[in-house]
Order: structure tokens, then C-alpha cells, then sequence
């Protein structure tokens, strides 16, 4: 090794260090526990090495409910977030007057902590004894019987949290696609301008495929997330998920291993592993889509 | 197709919100364009001259005056209604489109009866394509080609709709030296194989004089100087116009003009008939000073450069204005390099009389 390559390692030195004890180290522990049948805590013994971990998350209702809950969260909450938040940024780049204010009004969830804002949703939704909920109110005004919104029926519970989910990623959408949209050279607009491109047509034939990289981009890092939501669950139906059938992927891993019913981190590491499958296959499917589509003009 | 523009003026609200008066970017614009012509719109940075380009495109409305292409009154009309091209400074070619895609695009948008079916449009496109001799490129995206091709794309996309008006702004700006040169070239040989109707606009004095066949010299807003080419040169209308054109430029002095001669400084240079003894601005073009040991204007030399067919002589004088003068002098005149001094006659018809606060041309 000379001298030069010697000093770039050095360089590397602290991140290797970093990311080998806090991201590589545990992802091969993970793997280990979760091929390490009957793992106990307490004498950190194991009776042999297998797939039982795997076939019996597999086979737990509350993995299986979690995993149904995930895939739904997921494809509902992502093309609606970002479908409103396109919709969105592009009304707000076209407005001129209080274009500010907007821009404000609509990042504000970003930096509202997500506790905070399960609170108000709580107000919203939730049924107590002395009120039914401010929806509850407005389905009662127009004459609607009322429905509860955090422990009724499932559907209602699955709205109230795609709901949710969709106003708390929003913001960072549309603030992603209102500077894309802002770096679109605008003449291009102008030569369209001058051929008489019908709106609908400088939209769909200009400006998404301009902004198509970033569009990927949210897509990409929309479904990551929504694979990985927890806190969100928690934040409106309380920390006991499985209860409410409201729980997550991520949920399950955190219940197998500090719930009420945990202390199995081999269960949990094998539910872990699978969603790491679940978001990487996702992951490349999206990138070879995005490959086919084409989807390099705008940022070449 | 003949351009008319009728007092045309544009104002733009103030930048500065406080200040209530508006910026008045064109000025009472009037002027004919014939039919058929090249004409050039030359000014420097800021002077209405895209401005104009943008009304007579569509783009901006102008606040006041009309514009007519032929006997139609298009002043209210959108681009698309106008049968305008326009061809912009960057090119403004869709990035994520080919070459063909591209100059097709304008097709696609045609309604109604003027809709063609896919095999005129791609016809069309390939009509258009050979005109600028870009055939063979068809299929490559803009990001695959050099600037002088994007811009061949860009022209083949104005013209393809066969427009009746074709404007182009700062066409050559982003192009290299030497591109520059051949694609003005191939500009001045589409405009006449064409027959269109072409604006450009430019700041560029060399690609002005070069191509058009008229120039609109414009200075903040107002038209300062409609002319060939060549007349512009000779015959500035002000003291603007001389100073914008030519290269090197032109060499401005403090004169006086007392019983029937020219003084420039200390030094009698030259007789001039029909103007009443009063202060002068003197211009004299640098090809005007002709090296003589006997001659009336007395400079101090600062340099001789060579550059093989002609010498340029670089030289002050205590009236001129700006920090130096530069004279362009045969190669065959005998100058002494080392020496101090220089003295120069003075070509009269080099030399041209501006009055002195409003620049307008006294005589020359």
C-alpha cells in the first residue's frame, strides 16, 4: 500500500468505523439471531441454527394483520401524496399573490413534531364521552350517522390513517417539487408558448417529464418510509397496536422485542429481514421502471 | 410578409415597489419592415431591443401602439395565431425529446383542419431538417449534440409550421468564434432560400453588419438609427450610433470649431465649412488618422501593435475622451516605434461633428 492510498484510508477511517459498529455489525447480528432458533435472552442460549423464526412470524395473525396493514398504508398513501402534492406545488407556481403564505401553510406539518399533530387528530376523530369528534360533528350536521373514527370498524381506523399519513409526508413533497418545478427553464414554457401547446399538453409533454426524476425520487423514498411507518400508529391508536389490528411491519418487530408479549428478537429479526426484502425488491422495481421510462433528461 | 410597428411602447412596473414610475423598456417604436428582409436589432444590454422581439412574437403585449403583419392587425392575437418562429438565445429544445420529436412538436399542436396525419408531420419535419442540414441527426437528443446542431434544431423547429414572420434572439451569442461565423452564414442562406420575414436581435455589432439587410440601432428604448448596414457606418445618426459601431471603435475628442476650422485641443486640424465657431465633439473613425511628420494632429504615442495587414497605433492626446486612442494605419506607413510622439492628417470624411450635449451630428 503507498503512501497516498494509506492517507485516504485514514481519512475514511472515522466513517468506516461508524458505519461498520452502528449499521454493518447489526445487520449481520440481525441475520444471526434470525436464524438462531429459541434465542433466551436472559442465558443467551439458542437450541440450533434454522428457518423455524421465519415460518413462524410467517404464520402469526398479527404479523400477517401488520403486513396487510403496511401494503395498504403503502399503496394508498403514496400515489396520493404525491399525486395531491404535484397538484398542489403546481397551483402554487402559478399563483403570484400570497404565493408565501401558501408555501408556509403547507410546510408547516414538516416541522410540527408528529405527536403534536396526532393530538389535534385525536380532536378531530376521536370519540370521548363528551364529544364525538369534530368530524364526527360535521357527519352529524349534514345528517350522517357518525362512525368511530379510532375504535370502530377497520376501515375507518385504515382511513384516518392513510389520512393522516398523506397530510404528514405532504409537505416535504410539495416542497421537493415546487423548486423542481421552479428549475424547469422556463423557455421551454415560452417556446411552447409560441407553437399554441394547449396547457394540458406543456404539462404532460414539459413539465412531468422535466420533473420525472423527482418525481421518482418521492415515489421512491415515499414507499421506504411508508414500509417503515410505527410512530404514526402509535401517535392515534396508542402503544398497543395489535389490539386495535392497526399494527405495522415495524410495529411487530418492536412488540416482539420490547411489547408486553416480547422478548423474542430472533421473531423479530426475521420479521426485520423480511420487510428489508419487501423494500428492496420494491426499491429495484421502481429503479428499473424508472430506467425503462427513460428518466435522466431533466437532470443530465 | 411586411412587419408594421405603429408608436410601439412597452413599460414595465418599477423593480423598486416604492417608486411609483414605470420603467419604459420600448419608446414610441415605428417602423416598416419590407417584406422578405433580414433585419437586424442591434443595441447593447438592456436597450428594449427583446423586448421588441417578444411583442412582434406575442409573448408580451405592449402598452401601447400597434403591430400589423401585412394589412392584419396582430397586436391582440396569441403567438400561435400569429404564424411567428422564434428561435430563442438557448435554444430552448426539449431535452427529453430527439431532434425529430422536437421539430415536430409545433405540428402536433395543430387543430382542427390544419391537422396532419403522422406521416405529413414526420415529412414535414424532414423537410424542414434538410433545410438546415441537420437529416442525419434526427434521432439524437439535444444533450447529443453541439450547440451550432441544437441551434440548426431549433431553427428547423421555428420554421417548420412555415411561419410568416421568423424571429430569432441573440442566435449566435451562444455559439464559439468560429461557429459563429458559419452559422450566421447559414442564417443569411435560410432566410433567403426561405423568403421569410426575419428579426434578429443581437449585441453584436459584426453580426449585425454582416447579415442584415437593414440595421435598427436602439439605445434605451428609443429607435436611435434605421439603416443598411454600411450607411449606419458611414453615416451615424448620433453620436450613440458612432460610438456603438465599429471595431476598434471610434476615437472621440473635445474640438472647436472657430473661424471655419476645426481645433482639436491646441492643434488646427482640418477646415470645416457651414458651422458657426461653438464647441464640438470630434469623432474620428480609427482608419482616419493617416501618419504624417508634418501632420496637424500632434499625439503622444504609447505603442505601435503590428497585426500583418494593417497597424494599429495606439496613441493620447490631451482632449480626447476615454483613456486612449486607437488608430488603424496601413502597414506600409513609416512609423518610428520608439518614438514619443506621432502626428497624424486627419481623413474629413473619417471625421464626423456631434454636438456636444445632445450628440446629434453637426456635419461632418
Amino acid at each position: 500500500m503507498n503512501k497516498q492510498s494509506l492517507k485516504s484510508w485514514l481519512y475514511l477511517l472515522p466513517a468506516i468505523l461508524f458505519l461498520g459498529v452502528f449499521m454493518v455489525y447489526p445487520l449481520f447480528d440481525v441475520m444471526i439471531y434470525s436464524v438462531e432458533e429459541g434465542y433466551n435472552f436472559a442465558s443467551q442460549s439458542y437450541f440450533g441454527v434454522g428457518r423455524y423464526n421465519y415460518s413462524y412470524v410467517l404464520r402469526d395473525p398479527y404479523f400477517l394483520q401488520a403486513l396487510k396493514n403496511t401494503f395498504i398504508l403503502v399503496i394508498i398513501t403514496v400515489p396520493v401524496s404525491t399525486g395531491i402534492a404535484l397538484l398542489i406545488s403546481v397551483m402554487l407556481s402559478s399563483v403570484q399573490k400570497l404565493r408565501d403564505l401558501f408555501q408556509t401553510v403547507f410546510f408547516l406539518p414538516y416541522v410540527t413534531n408528529t405527536l403534536a399533530v396526532g393530538l389535534v387528530f385525536m380532536i378531530l376523530f376521536k370519540k370521548t364521552p363528551y364529544t364525538d369528534g369534530f368530524i364526527n360533528l360535521i357527519i352529524h350536521a349534514f345528517g350522517g350517522a357518525g362512525v368511530d373514527f379510532i375504535e370502530g370498524p377497520y376501515w375507518a381506523k385504515m382511513f384516518v390513517m392513510c389520512f393522516y399519513t398523506v397530510w404528514v409526508v405532504m409537505p416535504f413533497k410539495i416542497l421537493i417539487l415546487t423548486s423542481a418545478l421552479a428549475s424547469v427553464d422556463q423557455n421551454l414554457y415560452k417556446a411552447a408558448k409560441v407553437d399554441g401547446t394547449p396547457a394540458f399538453r406543456i404539462f404532460y409533454k414539459i413539465t412531468l417529464p422535466m420533473i420525472s426524476p423527482m418525481i421518482f425520487y418521492l415515489v421512491i423514498t415515499g414507499f421506504i418510509g411508508a414500509f417503515k411507518a410505527y410512530s404514526d400508529e402509535v401517535a392515534i391508536f396508542g402503544t398497543d397496536l395489535n389490539a386495535a389490528g392497526m399494527n405495522t411491519i415495524v410495529g411487530y418487530v418492536y412488540d416482539m422485542l420490547y411489547g408486553d408479549s416480547g422478548g423474542y428478537p430472533s421473531f423479530a429479526a426475521a420479521a426485520a429481514l423480511i420487510l428489508f426484502a419487501i423494500v428492496l425488491t420494491i426499491t429495484c422495481i421502481n429503479l428499473l421502471v424508472q430506467q425503462k421510462a427513460g428518466v435522466t433528461a431533466g437532470v443530465s | 410578409m411586411k412587419i408594421v410597428l405603429e408608436n410601439l411602447t412597452k413599460l414595465y412596473p418599477n423593480r423598486n415597489k416604492k417608486i411609483k414610475e414605470e420603467v419604459v423598456a420600448v419608446n414610441n417604436f415605428c417602423f416598416e419592415i419590407p417584406d422578405g428582409k433580414l433585419i437586424g436589432l442591434l443595441g447593447p444590454s438592456g436597450c428594449g431591443k427583446s423586448t421588441t422581439l417578444n411583442m412582434i412574437c406575442g409573448l408580451e403585449k405592449p402598452t401601447e401602439g400597434r403591430i400589423y403583419f401585412g394589412d392584419d392587425d396582430v397586436t391582440d392575437l396569441p403567438p400561435e395565431n400569429r404564424g411567428v418562429g422564434m428561435v430563442f438565445q438557448s435554444y430552448a429544445l426539449y431535452p427529453h425529446l430527439t431532434a425529430r420529436q422536437n421539430i415536430m412538436f409545433p405540428l402536433e399542436n395543430l387543430k382542427g383542419e390544419a391537422k396532419l396525419t403522422k406521416e405529413e408531420m414526420i415529412a414535414k419535419a424532414e423537410e424542414a431538417a434538410k433545410l438546415v442540414q441537420i437529416e442525419r441527426l434526427l434521432d439524437r437528443k439535444p444533450s447529443e449534440m453541439s450547440g451550432g446542431q441544437q441551434q440548426r434544431v431549433a431553427i428547423a423547429r421555428a420554421l417548420v409550421k412555415r411561419p410568416r414572420v421568423l424571429l430569432l434572439d441573440e442566435p449566435l451569442s451562444n455559439l464559439d468564434a468560429r461557429l459563429r461565423l458559419q452559422t450566421r452564414e447559414e442564417i443569411r442562406r435560410i432566410q433567403r432560400e426561405t423568403g421569410i420575414t426575419t428579426v434578429f436581435v443581437t449585441h453584436d455589432q459584426e453580426e449585425a453588419m454582416s447579415i442584415s439587410d437593414q440595421i435598427v440601432v436602439m439605445e434605451a428604448g428609443v429607435v436611435q438609427q434605421i439603416a443598411k448596414p454600411q450607411e449606419v457606418y458611414d453615416n451615424p445618426a448620433n453620436l450613440f450610433v458612432a460610438k456603438f459601431l465599429g471595431t476598434p471603435p471610434i476615437n472621440v475628442f473635445k474640438g472647436q470649431v472657430k473661424g471655419g476650422a476645426l481645433y482639436i485641443g491646441e492643434n488646427r486640424v482640418m477646415e470645416v465649412k457651414g458651422i458657426a465657431d461653438r464647441p464640438v465633439t470630434v469623432g474620428i473613425r480609427p482608419e482616419g488618422f493617416v501618419p504624417d511628420a508634418d501632420g496637424p494632429l500632434v499625439c503622444g504615442q504609447i505603442g505601435v501593435e503590428v497585426m500583418g495587414r494593417d497597424t494599429s497605433i495606439v496613441a493620447k492626446h490631451p482632449a480626447m475622451e476615454g483613456v486612449q486612442i486607437r488608430t488603424i494605419v496601413s502597414s506600409d506607413s513609416v512609423i518610428d516605434p520608439s518614438s514619443d510622439t506621432v502626428r497624424f492628417q486627419v481623413r474629413p470624411s473619417k471625421t464626423i461633428l456631434f454636438d456636444p450635449s445632445t450628440g446629434a451630428v453637426l456635419g461632418r
